[in-house]
């Protein structure tokens, strides 16, 4: 059975230097979490956008948690540019590995299949096959003559995050059809949940909810996070806080900004402890 | 002539450039490709089949994130829509930023599932209202995708047309050019020239492209104003002027 903590708890468990999966913003992100993180004083995290990210990945930007963003895209959507990744690319502080949503699915699939590498087509011609070492154009090592094909080396997280609507007592979470969240769950060492609600029973035996439920053996521990999606919304449950979100991106556009967001918003009283 | 907005228009203009049947998918934050799309889907009786992929309402996917890039892999998707920050005369398309990479002296978010989509579906249409020279550049300063790969790539698909603000345009995969098929009324093949940063071919008559006609605005403003809501709110009411509290 999966240990049920707090979320400070859940923070805990993630080493500086890790190599975290974060959902994109629309897919039941724990902003909850990553706030947690942020005050724990995280360090040189390596971050994977599955595919894209916005909020987790600028306020772990902002905050100097990230070492490295790989993602398809860093973007708060229809608030606009997310303002501390922009800024970090910019001025160098932050290493971003550009990648694109095809291959980072591609790359989770490999090792939720335990091999080291997968092909996928497409992509060869981008500008990003150029800066990224890591990949591999190969001629058709089947020798059907299919011309050349890209190999991704698979990507394995040390942690994934996930905000799930539902868990049970037995560490099992609900996620729905989000099946990138299976993905990650499936792809890295263990996976760091939160919850909205405490499912009376085993999500696993209920025969409708199963098809949308992570079993407990990959969750290494469990919060619970009473609307922990926030400002992100939680699909069937919340919207999301988009005047909040425009906000941000007016506010953070500046590091003075971001920093007045975090202390607000974030760090709240472990900041007023501190001074 | 009916009165309409630039919106409604561009709707119009995309319209007429997508089959007859298939499945046209619609990517996040695009809501014009959007109306187009479901216009179409309701001028065609349901037969050309409309997937957005942001938001609930016309989501088809219950896969997760990966389900669009395995269908369109799988030659499932005859129809996608793809910008760019920077669009050049081979049909690259920048995603990135504008400078010198990776530093870049502005950067954008990136390249999202272009140089896959651009390569797996079989008519891309490029839409970028913003037509200057600032955006339609002799060479894109990053090419997040490709418009046109050598022999020894598997490639199906790629660029059809290009809509803008100004006129439609054609994409010959062949000789690796654009071609302007027609101008917006109001707007001269001068004025296309002078805010182009690449060359491109121009036939001897370039006809001006056509206005939607009333029927179409009205099953625009009267059906497709309720079914966008569902993915863009916002958009629905400025442009298509649909509030769905007044229709409940």
């Amino acid at each position: 059975m999966t240990d049920q903590t707090d979320v400070a708890a859940l923070a805990e468990q993630v080493p500086d230097g890790a190599l975290v999966a974060l959902p994109p913003d629309y897919s039941f992100v724990p902003m909850e979490l990553i706030r947690a993180l942020i005050r724990r004083g995280v360090k040189d995290l390596h971050a994977i956008a599955v595919p894209v990210s916005g909020m987790a990945a600028d306020l772990l930007i902002g905050a100097g948690c990230l070492r490295v963003m790989e993602a398809a895209a860093v973007s708060l959507g229809e608030a606009g540019l997310a303002p501390s990744f922009t800024r970090g690319v910019q001025d160098g502080s932050l290493t971003m590995k550009d990648s694109t949503c095809p291959a980072i699915h591609t790359a989770l699939q490999a090792s939720e299949k335990g091999v080291p590498f997968m092909p996928l087509g497409g992509i060869i011609g981008s500008d990003i096959v150029k800066y990224r070492n890591d990949w591999k154009v190969v001629d058709d090592p089947m020798g059907e003559g299919n011309g050349r094909i890209l190999l991704v080396p698979a990507i394995r997280p040390d942690v994934a995050f996930v905000h799930a609507p539902l868990a049970d007592r037995h560490g099992n979470i609900w996620v729905g059809k989000r099946h990138e969240l299976f993905t990650i769950a499936h792809a890295a060492k263990t996976t760091l949940a939160t919850y909205e609600e405490l499912h009376d029973g085993d999500l696993t035996e209920d025969p409708v909810l199963s098809a949308g439920t992570i079993p407990a053996m990959y969750i290494g521990g469990l919060a619970r996070a009473v609307e922990g999606a926030k400002p992100l919304g939680l699909a069937g449950s919340y919207g999301a806080d988009m005047e909040h979100i425009r906000a941000y991106a007016k506010e953070a556009r500046t590091q003075e900004g971001f920093d007045a967001y975090l202390k607000r918003e974030v760090l709240g009283g472990q900041a007023e402890a501190a001074s | 002539m009916a009165d309409y907005s630039s919106d409604e228009f561009l709707i119009s203009v995309i319209t007429g450039l997508l089959p007859e049947k298939g499945n046209a998918a619609v990517g996040a934050a695009s809501p014009v490709p959007g109306s187009a799309v479901l216009l179409k889907r309701e001028l065609t009786g349901g037969a050309l089949r409309a997937s957005l992929i942001q938001g609930t309402s016309n989501n088809p996917f219950t896969d997760g994130g990966r389900e669009l890039f395995d269908a369109a892999g799988q030659g499932r998707i005859d129809v996608f829509f793809l910008g760019g920050v920077q669009i050049d005369g081979q049909a690259n398309l920048n995603l990135v930023g504008t400078g010198e990479y990776p530093a870049l002296e502005r950067r954008f978010p990136g390249s999202f599932g272009s140089p896959y989509m651009y390569f797996t579906v079989p008519n891309v249409i490029l839409f970028r209202p913003e037509h200057t020279r600032r955006v339609f550049v002799e060479k894109v300063d990053f090419i997040s995708a490709p418009g046109v790969s050598p022999p020894d790539v598997q490639r199906i698909g790629g660029p059809k047309a290009l809509v803008t603000e100004l006129c439609l345009m054609s994409f010959d995969r062949d000789k690796g050019r654009f071609r302007l098929e027609s101008v917006h009324p109001g707007h001269s093949v001068e004025e296309v020239r002078d805010n182009t940063g690449f060359d491109f071919d121009v036939p001897d008559k370039v006809p001006t492209t056509a206005e939607p006609s009333g029927e179409m605005l009205g099953v625009l403003r009267s059906k497709i104003g309720r079914e966008i809501a569902g993915t863009y709110p916002e958009f629905a009411e400025r442009v298509l002027g649909y509030r769905a509290e007044l229709s409940a």
